[in-house]
């Protein structure tokens, strides 16, 4: 019981940071990734691979996000003069063609059967104790990852992608790079996808095609709906709530006599997508509402006084609303 | 060789036939709606799965079978539209359309799902009488193909006729052209937004019903093809009717003549590259002529 307790929190610190990645892109960066999938399973095959030359693990770590990082630059530059729905096409197509890959590339992937002993850091020497030393690491990683980006939304950088996302026009009159921010924007939140791969590769030993479907990129969607898409505190919550969801469903849906197999697990794909048009619907905020993040000056900075452009840049959402609503009634 | 290749056209030809009619349907949903409704897939398979009961259970023959999929995906898209969609298009966002089409994803998972908790995973076939191959010089083409191919030309004329004839079918090409012109002239998306709706899931479903004679329907039947009829509207330009056809039809085609260099199991490969080449070179798509796709 402790150990499948101690690998579910590990598979939720592995979720957050797909989350976080999916917060960074979406709720902050206001493009959509739909084949987080295939960005999960880039970091993991490339960091699992790496790892069989001898490569040390952090390095391989790395390395994996550093391949889905540079992935989703490529996409979301080749999309860059269209509406944000072919980002969304092509990131859902790019997910297949990477299962497809995996699927049919046996001399690099192992094909169907998958990539079996996967190292793992310390393995041997800890024994009984890894599974816990493991979920550290994962943990340390989300919450570094989830420090960072704290700071990184709060600097002029976030307040530039924010900007960007609100309208892309004004961020351009006002002299922001749009098309960087956005592919800086793309690679953060692809490569922290990429690192989950990897740390999900290394945590379970063996890989394969099955463990790459797209009700992944759902349950992330799920998972950073539920938190609050523009939030990096929802993200962590949305995760842990999702793993506790995903877990509930499985033992309430074993208890219903009479179900097959197959009908079980529909059941439990049935409610996860249900849950996700519901939040949509009732709480597209989530249980953390977007603020917007502090505008104040760091303490015993001078003050400035906040112009009129900077007020509609930093109280983004709230003044892109009003300006939006008038116009869609019309 | 040459035999080999006209071979694999015909029956890329074929294929896109029927890829045509859920890619318009596609095209007609974003053009109307303004978003992509990736439940279209689902749609696709309720249409195969309606087809397949009426034609096991009660022996119906293959037009009947069809109008029951049009009719059957139509009235549910329509529905699961009503339901799910419709509410979140009416919040004030700049991002609706991604919303929306990230609901569409859940909404296609929730239909796939049902339908697979009521017929479980397994293959099932249609009753259809077999029938010989026709051979034309050195070329074969199945009496199903040709079924098909019929059908879906016969589909796509009475289409052609709507959107050129009928006030309605006018107004949605309208619509799809240039917007803010079309709401100049009075036409109100919104009120054809159900019409579209209905229309364009009834096509989804025609489409699936028609691949899943020719093989078999399982609750993933749409989900498979959703990659490829995405690329036929793509390459479409996504907002033309007409470029939707052509699309489809040389994707079709580009996904057999393929299979000359490649393995079949990376003809959706193909779609997903055909998606890139059209991006990078041009992105408003190869038949598109009025905008709406750019920002």
């Amino acid at each position: 019981m402790t150990s499948y307790l101690v690998f579910m929190l590990t598979l939720a610190g592995i979720y957050s940071l797909m989350s976080l990645g999916l917060v960074t892109i979406w709720g902050q960066g206001g493009m959509v990734n739909l084949g987080l999938v295939g960005f999960f399973a880039v970091g993991a095959y490339a960091s699992a691979l790496l790892s069989q030359t001898g490569i040390p693990i952090g390095l391989t770590l790395v390395a994996g996000a550093l391949v889905a990082g540079l992935v989703g630059i490529a996409l979301s530059y080749v999309t860059r003069p269209l509406r944000g729905d072919y980002l969304a096409i092509v990131t859902l197509g790019f997910a297949e063609l990477i299962r497809l890959i995996a699927t049919n590339e046996k001399w690099l992937t192992g094909g169907s059967d998958g990539l079996a002993g996967i190292r793992s850091p310390l393995k041997l020497e800890l024994g009984t104790l890894h599974p816990y030393f493991y979920l550290l690491v994962v943990w340390a990683f989300a919450g570094a990852a989830a420090l960072a980006l704290t700071r990184l939304l709060r600097s002029p950088y976030g307040r530039a992608i924010r900007a960007v996302r609100d309208d892309e026009q004004v961020a351009a009159v006002a002299g922001k790079a749009v098309l960087q921010l956005k592919l800086k924007t793309f690679f953060i939140g692809s490569a922290l996808t990429g690192l989950a791969g990897g740390l999900y590769a290394h945590l379970t030993s063996y890989i394969a095609p099955d463990g790459f479907v797209p009700l992944l990129t759902i349950y992330i969607f799920l998972a950073a709906t539920a938190g609050g898409y523009t939030r990096v505190v929802g993200a962590i919550v949305g995760s842990l709530a999702v793993v506790v969801l995903l877990e509930g469903t499985r033992f309430i849906a074993a208890a219903i006599p009479g179900l097959n197999a197959v009908q079980v697990a529909s059941m439990r794909e049935f409610v996860i997508a249900v849950g996700l048009i519901v939040i949509m619907h009732l709480r597209p905020e989530g249980m953390f509402k977007s603020v917007n993040q502090s505008s104040k000056p760091e303490p015993g900075s001078k003050k400035l006084p906040a112009t009129f452009t900077q007020r509609s840049v930093l109280n983004d959402q709230h003044a892109h609303k009003a300006a939006v609503a008038p116009v869609r009634a019309a | 060789m040459f035999l080999e290749l006209v071979q694999l056209i015909v029956n890329g030809l074929v294929m896109g036939a029927v890829i045509a009619l859920p890619a318009l349907g596609l095209t007609l949903i974003f053009s109307v709606l303004g978003f992509i409704n990736f439940s279209i897939a689902a749609q696709m398979t309720i249409g195969a799965f309606a087809g397949w009961l009426v034609n096991t259970q009660l022996h119906w023959p293959l037009v009947p079978v069809l109008v029951v999929a049009f009719v059957v995906a139509g009235l549910l898209g329509v529905a699961s539209d009503r339901v799910a969609l419709a509410p979140m298009r009416k919040r004030p966002s700049a991002h609706m359309a991604l919303m929306v089409a990230i609901v569409s994803i859940a909404l296609n998972l929730a239909l796939e799902n049902a339908l697979r908790f009521g017929f479980g995973s397994g293959l099932n076939s249609f009753e259809m009488p077999i029938a010989r191959d026709v051979v034309i010089g050195e070329i074969r083409i199945g009496p199903q193909q040709m079924h098909n191919l019929g059908i879906a030309l016969v589909v796509s004329f009475v289409l052609a006729a709507f959107f050129t004839v009928t006030r309605v079918g006018k107004a949605m090409r309208a619509v799809a052209d240039n917007p803010d012109l079309a709401r100049l002239k009075g036409i109100d998306p919104a009120k054809l937004s159900n019409l579209a709706t209905f229309i364009g899931m009834g096509l989804a479903g025609i489409g699936g019903a028609l691949l899943a004679i020719d093989t078999s329907v399982d609750p993933s039947t749409g989900a498979r093809l959703l990659l490829i009829i995405f690329s036929a509207s793509v390459v479409g330009g996504l907002t033309s009717l007409s470029g939707a056809v052509l699309g489809a039809l040389l994707v079709g085609v580009a996904a057999e003549v393929s299979l000359l260099a490649i393995p079949p199991v990376y003809q959706s490969a193909v779609a997903f590259l055909a998606i890139l080449a059209v991006l990078l070179v041009r992105p408003s798509g190869l038949f598109a002529g009025a905008a709406g796709v750019r920002k």
